[in-house]
């Protein structure tokens, strides 16, 4: 567990793994080498195209190459992706279900020193508003190359969540299954139940470990699939522990917190504590800096644990 | 060219012109005043320019088209009708609940519709997406669409005008249909995008400006813009808004206002004493 890898250095490097069907078509927009599209660029530099500093275009162009059987990835930053071309995605790409996966790195706070402007802990929120969309926010870059390829084999748009900053990788390429809408049981625990997604999985095991020390076990699930959303597994957790932690990398405003949360709400409510960013823009600073002024720690989910388990009914 | 074919489109256009108030009609809502801008250009679209199959809309080396300015479904879905992808009795349905006619043109619902439009500005850069992968494939289709001159005030339609020419889609041509007239009034007084001709120029695109009710220039100007070659075409088509129904002609007010039945019947009777007096040329 010692490799350290950022997810979008598995997003370039699966783009040029699973580059080779000619139906794919990698766009991106003036930033390929943050990107990592530039891993696919090189290896199939007919099948690349640089849209320039338009990404309203690049979604809409991406949509039109859709309509004519391409599969088309389209990157950019989150803030871009997500964030300048929403409209574009809704109209041009959701409402005709046209195929094309959006590959948005920098997401979340971890972007570091760019800064407020740079950081994008809206994504989740708004993409999954969207009808047809699949978004899917991995853990380490061994999960981002099983995304990638499950989303090249899925017809429809897709929402990929990349991170800028080196993470652990914390899967076994060799053993790794991933399958869209499908969580996973990572430990088991009866006490209570941390679900997790993207770099805040590696936290949540940090965390378990923690609260074992004290006698709790924890279960621990990742949610890479932030929608279609697990609501069977997560049922169950919540039925068999009794209690939920969520953490993400993302506002606490309509992320995974929210999304588990309508879930239970509907089913089987019990007492859910999120971690995530509390309705604030970010700011300059180191990656690991900001996630511990931000309160996105392996401690402060053990907080929150606390707080849920002395909520369940007695 | 045969005259005999110039008349044969103006008879379909005049039906398309009828169709478009039976949906505005029927639908107590829609866009009258710029369907019928671009019905001429519409009609020689899908009844002399392009390779389409109205038995399979979807067949994968037909020419595309794609409506920029959705707002006008009324014309392409009249034109698609009369093509033969969808009966023509069902324009009535136009914008009801139970239709699949849904108020902009709609991909996933609507037989022959290559595009989901309706948010002005999106179109353009999904005939540019359709262009790059006709050139990628080596395929020979060819790509159309429609602007409003309103239009042309999102950004995004620059972006894509800038991509056509850096990709050089000479396999694309983009009609502007050059009204004059937004929602708000004159496009010159809400917010100026003259001198367009120059800035499509810089933009590094041919440009070709004709009447858009002349069915020989709209033509011509087609077989011109056939022989580009590594520039995308623009075909400025100087139009009427509301063109072929005397009190909708040249009124920002018909813009999105659907007429009465008294009103659509003054219009069906113009545009019929029109088809008459084709039938004696
Ligand atoms: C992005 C966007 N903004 C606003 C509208 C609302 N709208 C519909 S039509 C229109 C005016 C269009 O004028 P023009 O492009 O000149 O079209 P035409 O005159 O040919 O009807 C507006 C503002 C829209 N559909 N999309
Ligand atoms: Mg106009």
């Amino acid at each position: 567990m010692s490799q350290k890898m950022a997810t979008r250095e598995g997003y370039g490097a699966a783009l040029a793994e699973f580059g080779a069907d000619s139906r794919i078509v990698v766009l991106d927009a003036d930033l390929s080498k943050s990107t990592k599209t530039e891993v696919f660029k090189k290896k199939y530099p007919e099948r690349f195209i640089n849209m320039g500093i338009a990404e309203g275009n690049m979604m809409t162009v991406a949509a039109g190459l859709a309509s004519c059987g391409k599969i088309v990835f389209a990157s950019s930053f989150a803030m871009f992706a997500a964030g300048r071309a929403f409209e574009q995605v809704r109209n041009s790409i959701c409402y005709p279900a046209l195929n094309v996966k959006i590959g948005a790195s920098h997401a979340g706070i971890t972007v570091g020193e760019d800064g407020a402007s740079h950081q994008t802990v809206e994504d989740i929120a708004i993409m999954r508003a969207l009808p047809n969309m699949v978004v899917i926010s991995p853990a380490d870059s061994v999960e981002t190359k099983f995304a990638v390829k499950a989303a090249i084999e899925y017809d429809g748009p897709v929402y990929l969540r990349l991170g800028r900053a080196s993470v652990p990788v914390i899967f076994d390429e060799n053993s790794y299954q991933f399958e869209i809408g499908k969580g996973t049981v990572l430990k088991e625990g009866n006490d209570l139940t941390i679900i997790a997604t993207g770099i805040m999985v590696e936290k949540a095991l940090e965390a378990r470990e923690l609260l074992q020390k004290e006698g709790v076990q924890a279960r621990v699930i990742n949610i890479h699939t932030i929608k279609p959303i697990d609501s069977e597994l997560i049922v169950k957790a919540a039925m068999e522990t009794g209690a939920v932690v969520t953490a993400e990398e993302h506002s606490i405003i309509g992320g995974l917190g929210s999304a588990v949360a309508e879930v239970l709400a509907d089913k089987y409510p019990v007492p859910i504590k999120r971690v995530g960013i509390e309705d604030r823009f970010g700011k300059s600073g180191k990656p690991n800096e900001l996630l511990e002024k931000y309160g996105l720690t392996a401690k402060n989910i053990v907080e929150k644990a606390k707080e849920s388990m002395n909520m369940k009914k007695k | 060219m045969k005259k005999q074919e110039i008349l044969e489109l103006r008879k379909w256009a005049a039906k398309i012109r009828k169709h478009i108030i039976t949906e505005v009609l029927h639908a107590a809502s829609g866009h009258p005043g710029g369907s019928l801008s671009c019905t001429d250009i519409l009609t020689v679209l899908y009844f002399h320019e392009m390779k389409v199959d109205p038995k399979n809309p979807r067949w994968e080396d037909r020419d595309r088209f794609v409506l920029s300015k959705g707002h006008c479904s009324p014309a392409l879905y009249g034109a698609l009708a009369e093509k033969g992808f969808f009966p023509v009795e069902d324009l009535k349905s136009f914008r009801h609940i139970d239709s699949y006619l849904e108020g902009h043109p709609s991909m996933k619902s609507v037989p022959g519709v290559d595009m989901s439009t309706g948010s002005l500005g999106q179109g353009i850069s999904a005939a540019v997406g359709m262009a790059l992968a006709g050139k990628l494939d080596k395929k020979d289709y060819r790509v159309y669409s429609i602007l409003g001159d309103g239009e042309l005030q999102e950004g995004q339609v620059w972006e894509a005008f800038m991509a056509a020419a850096h990709y050089k889609l000479d396999n694309l041509v983009a009609f502007l249909d050059y009204n004059g007239l937004q929602i708000d009034g004159k496009i010159t007084e809400v917010l100026s995008p003259e001198p367009i001709e120059d800035k499509l120029k810089a933009f590094g695109w041919k440009v070709i400006r004709i009447n858009g009710h002349d069915f020989v220039q709209i033509i011509e100007a087609l077989n011109e813009a056939g022989k580009s070659k590594g520039k995308p075409v623009v075909i400025m088509a100087e139009t009427v808004k509301g063109k072929g129904v005397s009190f909708m002609e040249n009124q920002a007010g018909w813009h999105g206002t659907a007429p009465s039945q008294e009103q659509a019947e003054q219009a069906f009777a113009e545009i019929d004493a029109y088809m008459s007096k084709l039938e004696v040329e």
